[in-house]
């Protein structure tokens, strides 16, 4: 063994990977790692590059330059064996509708050459951890979308990898299904599995140890959510609360002032950026009557607008 | 504009699809110039619901009623100024972006003059302009979502249906596009849309909460909340699905 303790603890080692098409840079040199047993959240808008970079670290995809590591491997050198490593859910649904639970997981067995008693083995294992109750004899097409993700991530861990990529695995699913599906993942990173994983949910993304948000190719911010979140705030954040019958020009005057930064809608409120404290607290009790405020600490959906609007 | 103002009744609506799908009594009022929002957990009719208000399926108890203006329509006056997005959008795989737009604005027929302005105005909330060349099949989830989108608005409709239309999409262009929701609204069209995200629920002029392929609630969003005595959306999501059956476990019903 001649890797020192560090290496030992990456999962996912990349330097300065860079992907293009055609005259089209999809990933542009980004540098980054992944310890073992993290949930690693890769954050951006669309077509910033996030499913480019999981192709090529599931193997899938070629990259034009840079360095790669998964669990220890080097793509370059041999797919099959990364492809050993690591589980991959993709955005796309994953699963044959017309077959049953019990066919899908079989055929995902048969793909992975796994044998027969392993495979009894690790697919109790992985309907006990989803806590599956429906019928294995049933078709997919029959279950809810949320269970169809769950049954899809059984599929993904039954060649036991130690590492998981998860590309929007809850897009569309019910707030319900959502929270179940995390708690699932935080039970298999306590299991010491490492988790990549994207999201456009901002509120799943308050579950990851650390986040990377990519922009145009290039990661843009890295950090654990707290930090993220001091970092990209300096400055106060207020909630406000429009009071019932307010007149619809409130916010035209609101944004009109140099107290504030912006003024973003969240569902039926509104989150604030307070740039002069002193300017903002004769503001608010000047326009008392318009809207409630109240001091909030930023979301990660915040710090998202920000940091991938603010690099403009 | 003096755009035609369309309205729909949806009275005692009963569908039969199996034990998976189905609407039972459902009743409700989708006014102009309003943004209606159809929410509830997977499987509970939302989409079939949708597809009737559009004329795809047709139920086997109650009807959907078109006004114009007021006076009674037949869906074939209001088919052709209706724009839907299905939730699974079939687009062409090998044509990009750009030659889907072009493809749609000879399908539809629009002028010049307003397809350029419909386009630049698209493009700026979807931000696909740097993918223009891109075919459909190598987009995104989130991207082919919004070209969806695109070519669903390019024509300039007076009823709009939307299934899901910003799942995938990511959360400041998912920002823009209502942005761009609030605009057409403000040109009294009638905009109906499915959605999984809680916080676009709230910015709904109405919320017509779905379950069981029943409608357990109906009207503005704070009313809701305040008559369930919930804070949230998923508050009130939450405290239905502990009474109900395990939704999410078990087949949808």
């Amino acid at each position: 063994m001649n890797k020192n303790d560090k290496e030992q603890n990456t999962s996912v080692w990349v330097k300065n990977l860079t992907v293009k098409f055609g005259s089209f840079t999809a990933v542009d040199h980004i540098s980054f790692h992944v310890n073992s047993g993290e949930i690693f959240g890769f954050l951006g808008a669309n077509g910033a590059g996030k499913t480019t970079t999981i192709r090529v670290l599931c193997g899938l995809l070629e990259p034009t330059s840079g360095e790669v590591r998964v669990a220890g491997l080097d793509p370059k050198k041999g797919l099959e064996a990364v492809k050993a490593r690591v589980g991959y859910m993709s955005q796309k649904f994953t699963l044959y509708p017309d077959m049953t639970v019990d066919e899908n997981l079989e055929f995902a067995a048969a793909l992975h050459k796994i044998p027969s008693e392993v495979h009894k083995r690790r697919r109790a294992e992985g309907l006990e951890i989803i806590a599956f109750k429906a019928k294995t004899r049933q078709l997919v097409s029959e279950l809810s979308g949320g269970t169809k993700q769950e049954v899809a991530l059984v599929a993904a861990l039954l060649h036991d990898p130690e590492i998981l990529f998860l590309d929007e695995p809850t897009a569309g699913v019910s707030p319900v299904s959502r929270s179940r599906f995390w708690s699932i993942i935080r039970g298999l990173s306590h299991r010491g599995k490492t988790v990549f994983v994207t999201t456009h949910y901002m509120d799943e993304a308050e579950n990851c140890g650390r986040i990377a948000l990519m922009r145009d190719g290039r990661i843009v911010a890295l950090d654990n959510p707290a930090n993220l979140k001091k970092d990209t705030f300096p400055e106060p954040l207020y909630e406000l609360t429009p009071r019932p019958g307010v007149k619809s020009d409130w916010l035209k005057n609101l944004r009109k002032d140099k107290a504030v930064l912006s003024v973003k809608p969240y569902g039926m409120r509104y989150h604030a950026i307070v740039s002069n404290a002193r300017r903002w607290r004769e503001l608010s009790r000047r326009m008392a009557g318009d809207f409630k405020a109240r001091p909030i600490q930023p979301s990660l959906e915040d710090v998202f607008i920000r940091v991938v609007e603010g690099a403009k | 504009m003096a755009e035609a103002q369309i309205s729909i009744q949806v009275k005692d609506l009963s569908k039969n699809m199996g034990p998976n799908h189905a609407i039972e009594g459902v009743s409700l009022s989708l006014e102009p110039g309003l943004l209606h929002g159809l929410i509830g957990p997977e499987g509970s009719g939302k989409t079939t619901l949708l597809r009737h208000l559009i004329g795809l399926l047709k139920p086997n108890h109650g009807k959907v009623i078109y006004l114009e203006d007021g006076k009674r329509v037949a869906l074939e006056d209001v088919r052709p100024r209706m724009a839907y997005m299905p939730q699974m959008q079939s687009l062409y795989a090998d044509l990009s972006i750009s030659e889907h737009l072009d493809f749609f604005r000879d399908l539809y027929q629009i002028p010049i003059g307003v397809y350029t302005q419909r386009r630049k105005e698209l493009l700026a909330v979807t931000r696909l302009g740097p993918f223009m060349n891109r075919p459909a099949g190598q987009l995104s989830g989130g991207m082919y979502k919004k070209l969806g989108l695109m070519c669903a608005l390019l024509q300039s409709p007076n009823l709009v249906l939307l299934d899901e239309p910003t799942t995938g999409v990511d959360p400041i262009s998912r920002r823009e596009f209502w942005e761009m929701l609030y605009r057409l609204r403000e040109e009294g069209i009638l905009i109906v849309i499915t959605t999984a995200y809680m916080d676009e629920a709230e910015r709904c002029d109405r919320v017509h909460v779905m379950s069981l392929g029943r409608l357990l609630a109906t009207g503005e969003p704070k009313e809701i909340l305040r008559k369930e005595k919930v804070k949230s959306f998923e508050g009130l999501f939450l405290k239905h699905d502990v009474k109900g059956p395990a939704r999410h476990q078990a087949v949808i019903q």
